[in-house]
């Protein structure tokens, strides 16, 4: 059995435990690094004397050494992190460990840990935190809109804040239920003890922490002026804090081609026995579906903010078309990893809302294989669909048909999940719990959401639709009312789970009811502005749509409030009220729900053997799995 | 009513709801979606937003009927677990069916729409023009810049000016480029949008069908003041714009002569670059 | 667990100060922009505003933290030149403006913005002249409310002219052109202005920078 009182830092001075590889090291060497790189970059530019950087004289602003800086510091940071340790001590011939992560202690979340739980609630609170500086931009946002002319921000600031906004969100809640739920839930749920890859794991997280300090950052750098979609040549045009965006980008690439990575490695390889694909819980393959295509494109978005970064930094000519290159390869490399990326958003979701509906209604998931094959169809066919975001950009016009056809058509494999999610509803025993609550309203906003991209797919009709109010209603239905519902379903629901603690019924009823009539007032009238002829991105608008847009302000700043609830309730339950969770607080029938909450840190006393699929409601004798006969312990 | 199960009910349910409500859609809502019939694309992409709105408000009526029912009649009793379905091969064969019909019909219906000339910009060699009667179609050439529009007239006596003035019902063939980052022409009551890249020409066909002045957005985040670029044009008589035409001809003359040759691109110089 | 207690408290108070540190730099980022001009108004049967401003080719370091980029300056009522960009106007009054132009010649990026428009007689004076038009090579930077239609070339200083200005603000023994114009203000509200000249330089276009921040070659006449 494991030691479970190792704790490195027991019986040491407290100024000892402060040396070594942690979070301040982290942090001293990663500021040492962006001075580093940024006087280093300084030095390089003014000693090169090449024409192609004769700008900086003129520009007073230094590409190179804002790039060179961002890079040594997020360096400095990950090596005080110790992230280096492990690879060295193996190059010098040290055997592999994967014990470091049966440690205890409150400092084990603050540094480099390679349990996957850990790693789990560190991206919790680590991205609730990002999802509050973006929900903050948003408000902000919703300000300055309260009157037709500018009026609280300067235009060029209010750019930024819709940038920062829009790339806050996408960067950070990509991740948003892989990073704290997968990872602290698959292991569990296929019967593993940890990640194929934990300290890849790791890095995953602390990349995304680097990655969002460094976008707020870019306040002092001259803002980012292009909303989150980077258009060239805007984008070369900015000021470099533009460079900032590029850095945030690429390390939120890196981390998801690694945790995708990590999610598909640990599926293919480390299900315990008698876990077969089909037995596989809904929420898995909702993991692996995404995390395929995290894997596949995030690193087209990366390739193309590199040449972006060239073309700011050395004057190539990748997107400049007087210089041979072309806008449009800008907008085609987006679009490719773009549309992907949004469906990396949708089917976590999905996974949660069929994996939590049969818990809720007590029965078992209606057509399995149909969900299977809906996940499948939409992460197949999202390749094949991203020129319709440039439908009027002026593509060759024999495209259009196609495209339109392509997007019309991933609607089918996503209205096999919403008939998925109807059909195990039928004749259930529903129980109106809140992460129940939050599905429902998933199954709601998605519909909008859905019916919305049917506009937008068709030529014509976007033809109206595109660059207006009408495109920010749909993601936002289909974002938020999609991904955010669902990631508070999660929460909800496996909370209690991971930290042994219940969360307040009735203030998560009163989150819920706030946050959904909230999200629809706030976000339904957008498509009537869209429709009105309001483009997106504009701080200023024709004075006859202020009455819509009053409306769509009051509602997002009680929507905000709606989130507040959500925050004093994790407070209140987590730190006051302490109310202690049972090992099954809903009757699930899924595996993770087997282990006692919190999970101890070994996960599983011995590897189970699999026996049926968790969704054995109302059938007698189910059961997901039995103590295996092998003898405990060693890393199965 | 009540020898159809509870699937049968809630299927008259919907179809009854969804008829009513498609019909207070078409009758109420559908004339006044956007973009109106300032044009003959315009009334076009009318009718596609039309109908996907009605099938929208069909598939609506039916999941929020079933919902209506289930999460009603399918509460919690006590402590049991509810029956063991895993699936109903037939329910699954029917939706799948159904719905790829309903896809297919709307792309279908789309390509036929934009086989009619309702798709706003083409790219430079455009693939849907639509028929024109009488005179040959007018050019005009949208000049995207940061952060104004300009119009230049190549037939009209090769001037360039900072209003749009169109005749009515007469073809425009509008060539829309851009002079330094993308930028989006979209005038919303002639359904048209049309991006302006750097370098590429963008065509767009449009017969205004009502004399009036129309609203111009740009649609694209093009920097600082994106949201400021706006502007109106005016749709007016064939009489008219020949007069129109004669005066800002006069009143731009001095400056006409320094215009670079008509092209469809003109590229910046790349001597100002980088950062 | 009053240990484990204490800890997640510290935490906590540790990510809400990380917040509302967060939120300081935030908002005071936010609210930072450039100052509002009110020019003084000389009364009578129509309000009269005159407004001197010069345009400069680099800023310097007294003035802004970019110390190279091109900027428009406000010659306030005690003399002094001000770098703000936001002028406050009354509605229906006529302003005259008097540019002193300190820069050399960019060229305009579109021709056609060599048109003078908008003003009294859709006419500037140049160093005395009255002009319609100037050589769109010869612009410098231009001065345009393209919400009232109005838009005026400056033209720039010759590449060999003499005794050419440094770091802003320049003195008018440097060389220079005085562009004088007048319009007439509308009904309240807030109009941006810019300038239409690819003057931004070492920027893509020659449109960043400060082409594209406010305070320097963008602003807004506030008109109530």
């Amino acid at each position: 059995m494991t030691d479970l009182s190792l704790d490195p830092n027991a019986g040491r001075p407290f100024w000892r435990r402060l040396l070594g590889f942690n979070l301040l090291t982290g942090l001293l060497l990663g500021v040492g690094g962006f001075y580093l790189g940024w006087y280093g970059g300084h030095w390089l530019v003014n000693g090169l004397d090449v024409p192609s950087l004769d700008y900086v004289g003129d520009t007073d602003q230094n590409d190179v050494s804002l790039f060179l800086a961002y890079i040594l510091g997020v360096a400095g940071f990950l090596i005080g992190l110790g992230f280096g340790v492990y690879p060295l001590a193996r190059l010098r011939g040290y055997p592999p460990s994967l014990r470091e992560k049966e440690t205890t202690g409150v400092g084990r979340y603050f540094g480099l840990s390679t349990d996957h739980k850990v790693i789990g609630l560190q991206y919790f609170i680590g991205i609730g935190f990002f999802f509050l500086v973006g929900g903050i931009d948003a408000m902000l946002i919703r300000v300055e809109l309260l009157r037709p002319e500018p009026n609280v921000w300067p235009a060029g600031n209010y750019l930024t804040l819709v940038t920062e906004h829009g790339t806050m969100m996408m960067g950070m809640m990509t991740s948003g239920i892989l990073g704290p739920f997968a990872n602290y839930l698959l292991p569990l749920m296929i019967g593993a003890r940890r990640m194929a890859f934990p300290r890849i794991e790791a890095l995953t997280f602390w990349l995304l922490m680097a990655a969002g300090t460094i976008l707020i950052s870019a306040i002092g750098f001259g803002g980012v002026p292009t909303g989150w979609t980077g258009y060239e040549p805007l984008n070369l045009q900015a000021n470099y804090g533009m460079d900032a965006y590029i850095m945030f980008f690429a390390l939120v690439g890196i981390s998801m081609t690694l945790l995708g990575l990590n999610m598909l490695a640990t599926v293919i390889t480390m299900r315990a026995p008698g876990m077969t694909w089909r037995r596989l819980p809904i929420f898995v393959w909702g993991v692996v579906t995404t995390a395929a295509l995290m894997l596949l494109a995030a690193p087209v978005l990366i390739s193309a903010l590199m040449m972006a970064a060239f073309d700011r930094t050395v004057q190539t000519g990748f997107f400049v078309a007087p210089l041979g290159g072309s806008s449009y390869l800008f907008e085609n490399l987006f679009w490719f990893f773009g549309h992907p990326e949004v469906y990396i958003l949708a089917l976590p979701g999905f996974g949660v809302v069929l994996e939590l509906l049969p818990v809720f209604a007590r029965k078992p998931l209606w057509g399995y294989r149909l969900a299977v094959a809906g996940m499948v169809g939409v992460a197949l066919l999202s390749w094949t669909v991203w020129q319709h975001h440039l439908f009027v950009s002026g593509i060759d016009s024999d495209l259009r048909p196609f495209y339109m056809f392509s997007t019309e058509l991933i609607s089918v494999p996503t209205g096999f999940i919403f008939l998925c999610a109807m059909g195990t509803l039928w004749r259930g025993r529903i129980r109106y719990t809140v992460p129940m609550l939050f599905c429902l309203g998933w199954i709601f906003n998605f519909l909008f959401g859905g019916l919305s991209g049917i506009f937008l797919s068709d030529v014509p009709s976007d033809v109206t639709t595109h660059g207006s109010f009408f495109v920010m209603a749909h993601f936002h239905y289909t974002i938020m009312g999609g991904l955010i519902f669902t990631f508070f379903a999660a929460i909800y629901y496996w909370l209690p789970k991971m930290t042994g603690l219940m969360l307040d019924e009735r203030l998560g009823k009163i989150h819920f009811w706030t946050m959904f009539i909230a999200f629809n007032s706030t976000f339904a009238p957008l498509f009537a502005l869209g429709f009105m002829g309001m483009p997106r991105r504009v701080v200023t608008y024709p004075s006859d749509l202020q009455g819509l847009n009053d409306w769509v302000s009051a509602s997002a700043f009680v929507l905000g409030i709606s989130m507040l609830v959500f925050l004093g309730n994790l407070i209140y339950s987590m730190l006051f009220a302490r109310v202690p969770a049972p090992a099954n607080p809903w009757g699930s029938k899924s595996l993770e729900f087997q282990l006692p909450s919190p999970v101890p840190v070994h996960d599983f006393d011995r590897i189970p053997v699999i026996e049926g699929d968790p969704y054995g409601y109302g059938e007698d004798g189910a059961v997901v799995a039995r103590p295996s006969l092998r003898p405990a312990g060693g890393e199965a | 009513m009540r020898r159809l199960g509870p699937l049968g009910r809630i299927l008259v349910v919907w179809l009854v709801t969804s008829a009513i409500a498609m019909t207070l859609v078409a009758v109420f809502l559908a004339p006044h979606l956007p973009p109106g019939s300032g044009s003959k694309e315009a009334a076009g992409q009318q009718l596609d937003n039309e109908v996907l709105t009605l099938v929208s408000v069909f598939v609506v009526a039916g999941v929020f009927t079933y919902l209506g029912y289930a999460l009603i009649a399918f509460r919690e009793r006590g402590d049991s677990d509810g029956p063991p379905i895993r699936g109903n091969g037939r329910a699954q064969t029917i939706w799948v069916v159904g719905t790829t019909v309903i896809v297919l019909f709307l792309a279908a219906f789309g390509t036929y729409q934009l086989l009619g000339g309702a798709g706003g910009g083409q790219g430079a060699e455009p693939v849907f023009v639509p028929a024109h009667s009488g005179q040959s179609p007018l050019q005009v050439q949208v000049i995207a810049q940061q952060w104004q529009f300009t119009y230049r007239y190549p037939t009209e006596g090769d001037f360039e000016s900072a209003h749009l003035v169109l005749p009515v019902d007469r073809q425009i063939e509008l060539h829309v480029t851009s002079l330094d980052v993308i930028h989006s022409f979209w005038v919303p009551a002639l359904g048209l949008k049309a991006d302006a890249n750097p370098g590429a020409d963008n065509i767009a066909y449009v017969t205004p069908e009502k004399l009036g002045n129309v609203q111009i957005h740009c649609a694209e985040l093009c920097g600082l003041f994106h949201g400021y670029m706006f502007g109106s044009g005016s749709i007016v008589t064939p009489s008219a714009f020949a007069s129109w035409v004669a005066s800002e001809r006069r009143f731009v003359a001095p400056v006409t002569h320094y215009l670079p040759a008509y092209s469809t691109t003109y590229l910046p110089d790349p001597s100002f670059r980088a950062g | 667990m009053r240990s484990t207690g204490v800890k997640i408290l510290v935490t906590v108070a540790g990510f809400a100060v990380a917040g509302v540190l967060v939120g300081f730099y935030i908002v005071g980022w936010l609210m930072s922009g450039p100052s509002v001009y009110r020019p003084p108004v000389i009364a009578g049967t129509t309000k009269t505003v005159d407004l001197t401003l010069q345009t400069v080719a680099a800023v310097g370091p007294t003035l802004s933290p970019n110390p190279d980029w091109v900027s428009y300056l406000v010659r306030d009522e005690q003399g002094r030149w001000r770098r703000t960009t936001i002028w406050a106007l009354p509605a229906h009054a006529l302003v005259r403006v008097t540019v002193y132009q300190f820069d050399g010649d960019s060229g305009l990026r579109n021709p056609f913005m060599a048109r003078v428009r908008g003003t009294l007689g859709n006419r500037m004076r140049v160093n005395g002249r009255t002009l319609e038009v100037i050589d769109p090579d010869d612009a410098s930077h231009t001065f345009a409310v393209p919400q009232l239609g109005l838009i005026v070339p400056l033209k720039g200083v010759a590449d060999d002219a003499k005794n050419q200005c440094g770091y802003a603000p320049c003195s008018l023994s440097n060389a220079h052109n005085t562009i004088t114009f007048s319009f007439r203000t509308p009904g309240p509200g807030r109009y941006r202005w810019q300038c239409f000249v690819p003057c931004a330089a070492g920027f893509l276009d020659g449109f960043g920078g400060p082409m594209q921040t406010l305070g320097y070659m963008d602003g807004f006449l506030d008109v109530s």
